[in-house]
């Protein structure tokens, strides 16, 4: 469903990715995580297309339209309503429009953003925004979600209502998840599989398992900390 | 072709949207125009050289440089909370994207240049309208050709800074040959001289849309791409 094959790329003569290879069937959600630096944020742009690996293949099955994209900044348009940017981002995606309507309305239900629907992004608070922003990504009904430090700026409460939205996401058994971030205590818990990033490389990558937050927490300070 | 027109129209339509709620940069653009054609209409000493002799210079410049303001826009709207990113992640074509923020481009400068000409009319007294619909025909060939150099040249330079000084730089020396044209069409039409005198310029300023839409629908892709 998500898959890269050797990808390296770089900026400029500085190395970001070095031979990161691994798939990620439906159903399973990476936690990837890694300091800053890490390749991380490229490793994302790298399987959305937006950059092209100099060498290596990466993709995602069902290519571009199969994508819903979260990141720090919500994509939204500050002046327009969350229903026109959510209306406008369908429409890339051609959904049709009567279908669009009805998702739009589900998806404001289902994030709580029934009163906010027709509010400009402009006036909304920054957690208010990440939720419009999760339900721009999840419009079109996308299959891999690409998640770059999603949690970013939230509080404790905010953050802990997007996990949520994001584990209702990853729980469809035919959709895969990669979240990319810096911070352990984040997004572990809908993590199937953990990954570590450091200095462009994958360095570990293995199952959930039992592991606790703490014991990934401690197992990654000490791989970043050259163990 | 369908689908690449209908992804063009849904992206022109929503930098129409946005410019419509806010419309600072059309009222800029607006008061931009004012501004200039009074400084020129006080500039001037009307006992040493003929209004019509200047007057085709000055509508010109004073679109290319408020057409400017609006070209600036087209891309900054993108880089609000990182849209770019998301329209490039999106499943459209390239050529789409550039051929919305060309249409957009396009209405907006056609809304100033509507605002203008009536101003230029009233402050250099040029009697435009008998020549209207010819003259109408004109600032719209010419402005293709340059909105649609100015929509590629906004997209290169968004990302570098200082990227509303770039684009004037880059982007003037491509604007001298329609400039040329559409001076020197718009002069015969002020004298009330067949067009037929200018059929070159014509053909060139036909030419230059066809051309540069062309090159800049497939170049497109390649300036926003990384």
């Amino acid at each position: 469903m998500l898959w890269a094959e050797g990808v390296r790329y770089s900026y400029g003569a500085v190395p970001a990715l070095q031979d990161v290879s691994f798939t990620l069937p439906a159903g399973r959600t990476l936690a990837l995580f890694g300091p800053n630096g890490a390749g991380k944020t490229t490793l994302l742009k790298v399987l959305a297309g937006l950059l092209r690996p100099r060498a290596g293949k990466a993709g995602v099955e069902g290519g571009r339209s199969a994508i819903g994209w979260i990141g720090h900044q919500s994509l939204l348009y500050g002046q327009l309503t969350v229903r026109e940017n959510l209306r406008f981002w369908g429409a890339l995606y051609h959904v049709p429009s009567g279908p669009l309507g009805d998702r739009i309305e589900l998806l404001g239900g289902r994030l709580d953003l029934g009163s906010l629907l027709d509010r400009r992004v402009a006036t909304l608070s920054r957690g208010q925004a990440q939720r419009a922003a999760v339900a721009r990504a999840l419009v079109h009904d996308p299959v891999v979600l690409l998640l770059d430090e999603p949690f970013t700026g939230l509080d404790r409460v905010a953050a802990s209502e997007l996990s949520l939205l994001l584990r209702g996401f990853a729980g469809g058994g035919n959709r895969a998840t990669l979240l990319v971030t810096h911070n352990v205590d984040e997004g572990t818990d809908l993590a199937t599989d953990i990954g570590i990033l450091k200095a462009g490389r994958l360095v570990e990558l293995a199952p959930r398992g039992g592991r606790t937050a703490a014991e990934i927490g401690e197992r990654y300070r000490g791989v970043v900390a050259g163990g | 072709m369908g689908e690449l027109l209908r992804d063009a129209w849904v992206v022109a339509r929503k930098d129409l949207a946005l410019e419509l709620r806010t419309r600072v940069g059309l009222i800029s653009a607006v008061v931009f125009t004012a501004l200039v054609l009074t400084v020129f209409n006080f500039g001037r000493d009307p006992t040493a050289v003929g209004v019509l002799d200047l007057a085709p210079s000055i509508l010109w410049v004073t679109f290319t440089f408020a057409g400017m303001l609006s070209l600036n826009r087209a891309f900054q709207l993108e880089l609000e909370n990182q849209a770019l990113e998301g329209l490039l992640i999106s499943p459209i074509d390239r050529r789409s994207l550039y051929l919305g923020k060309l249409a957009a481009n396009l209405v907006f400068v056609g809304l100033v240049e509507t605002v203008g000409l009536p101003l230029f009319a009233l402050f250099f007294n040029v009697p435009v309208w008998d020549i209207l619909a010819p003259l109408a025909a004109v600032i719209a060939v010419a402005t293709i050709g340059f909105v649609a150099v100015g929509t590629l040249f906004s997209a290169l330079v968004i990302r570098v800074r200082f990227a509303e000084l770039m684009l004037p730089v880059l982007l003037l020396p491509f604007l001298i040959p329609p400039l040329v044209g559409a001076v020197q069409v718009t002069s015969r039409l002020f004298s009330h001289r067949p067009l037929s005198e200018v059929e070159g310029w014509l053909k060139l300023l036909l030419a230059y849309d066809l051309v540069f839409v062309s090159l800049a629908s497939l170049l497109f892709p390649t300036t926003v791409d990384e």
